[in-house]
């Protein structure tokens, strides 16, 4: 099996991926994102940065840091006919906050109370709607950035100036959801093809809970009712290995608040006792021996 | 063991320890200024800064 593992560069994840490809006798071709220069309208025939065409690779691994560069790979690879994990369709979705809550919407999937407007007038309607404290995010982005929790009026004006004054466009796409009282916690879960494989409490004393924030990550036993609204969410944005991050509501009921599609999971594997790496690499095989 | 090929910190000029199993384009961290590092060339080491973080970063 030949695997080209697209990534911006080798981060902990990306070994633990190589290893767990490895373990399985398949040594990928890494793919930076930085090299790729595509003609496309030459299809798969062309070569990729690794010498070899692109229609021998069996897979594409993509574990790019950089979303736009990932997903715009994957729009090209998959337009001609290349199998990858994940896919264009599920990665555009996941990419983007207001596509991912239209697709729960649509699934009848528990989230947060979200808004949409685009221009400050009409997100302070957004935000009253809502109802303070209100939650106010960029529609692409990770890592906790740019969020900000609403308390009042004043400061929903300040933070709509700024966005609009100094944001670029992708800013002025108000995305604003209710804020959630979680119990100092939110859930990270893993889910491969259709099983919840592991979940992490991720528990901090800032509202922002992500481990790149400092979150600390501990186990989340998995439970019926976890696995299944996990399961049905990956299959909302059209299924694949995803990371959901899930909230605890005040009578502790589950809301999906986003699902990552090339997820970090080096803080998880310990406290979970999941060899993750492993689980996601030999679902891919499985799937890729399936479909061969 | 820091040997006298040990590659320098570009940020402030310490020496940097590299992994085991290091591998080119693998982000690394300086131990002295805390900087964030990719490894260009394994033979001989070579580091660079590692590119700033951009606002589509993460996962």
């Amino acid at each position: 099996m030949r695997v080209a593992l697209l990534v911006t560069h080798i981060r902990a994840e990306e070994k633990l991926i190589l290893a767990a490809f490895n373990n399985r006798g398949i040594s990928p071709d890494i793919i930076l994102d930085r090299e790729l220069n595509f003609n496309i309208s030459q299809g798969a025939e062309q070569k990729a940065p690794s010498g070899i065409a692109w229609r021998d690779y069996d897979l594409v691994f993509e574990r790019c840091v950089s979303t736009s560069r990932g997903m715009y790979a994957l729009a090209v690879l998959n337009s001609w006919g290349l199998r990858s994990f994940n896919t264009y369709e599920t990665a555009a979705i996941c990419g983007d906050k207001l596509r991912t809550s239209i697709a729960l919407t649509r699934h009848g999937i528990p989230q947060p109370h979200t808004r949409v407007a685009f221009t400050p007038d009409s997100a302070m309607q957004a935000i009253e709607d809502v109802e303070y404290p209100a939650v106010l995010k960029p529609v692409t982005g990770s890592w906790g950035r740019l969020l900000a929790r609403v308390h009042n009026r004043d400061s929903a004006e300040a933070i709509l100036e700024h966005r609009q004054t100094l944001g670029d466009y992708n800013h002025h796409i108000y995305y604003v959801q209710e804020y959630i009282d979680k119990p100092g916690r939110d859930i990270r879960a893993f889910v491969v093809g259709d099983r919840t494989i592991a979940a992490i409490y991720r528990a901090s004393n800032h509202w922002i809970t992500n481990t790149a924030r400092g979150g600390q990550a501990t186990n989340c036993p998995m439970t019926k009712q976890l696995n299944e609204i996990c399961a049905r969410a990956a299959e909302a944005v059209g299924g694949g290995i995803l990371a959901i991050d899930l909230l605890e509501d005040a009578a502790g009921n589950y809301v999906v608040n986003e699902i990552n599609h090339t997820m970090e999971f080096r803080n998880s594997s310990k406290p979970t006792g999941v060899d993750i790496a492993q689980e996601v690499i030999d679902y891919v095989i499985r799937q890729i021996e399936v479909l061969a | 063991m820091m040997t006298a090929e040990t590659p320098l910190c570009p940020e402030c000029d310490a020496e940097v320890e590299t992994p085991d199993d290091a591998m080119e384009n693998e982000l690394i961290a300086c131990a002295e200024c805390g900087v964030e590092l990719e490894i260009m060339s394994l033979d001989p080491i070579e580091l660079e800064l590692a590119p700033e973080v951009e606002e589509d970063w993460g996962e």
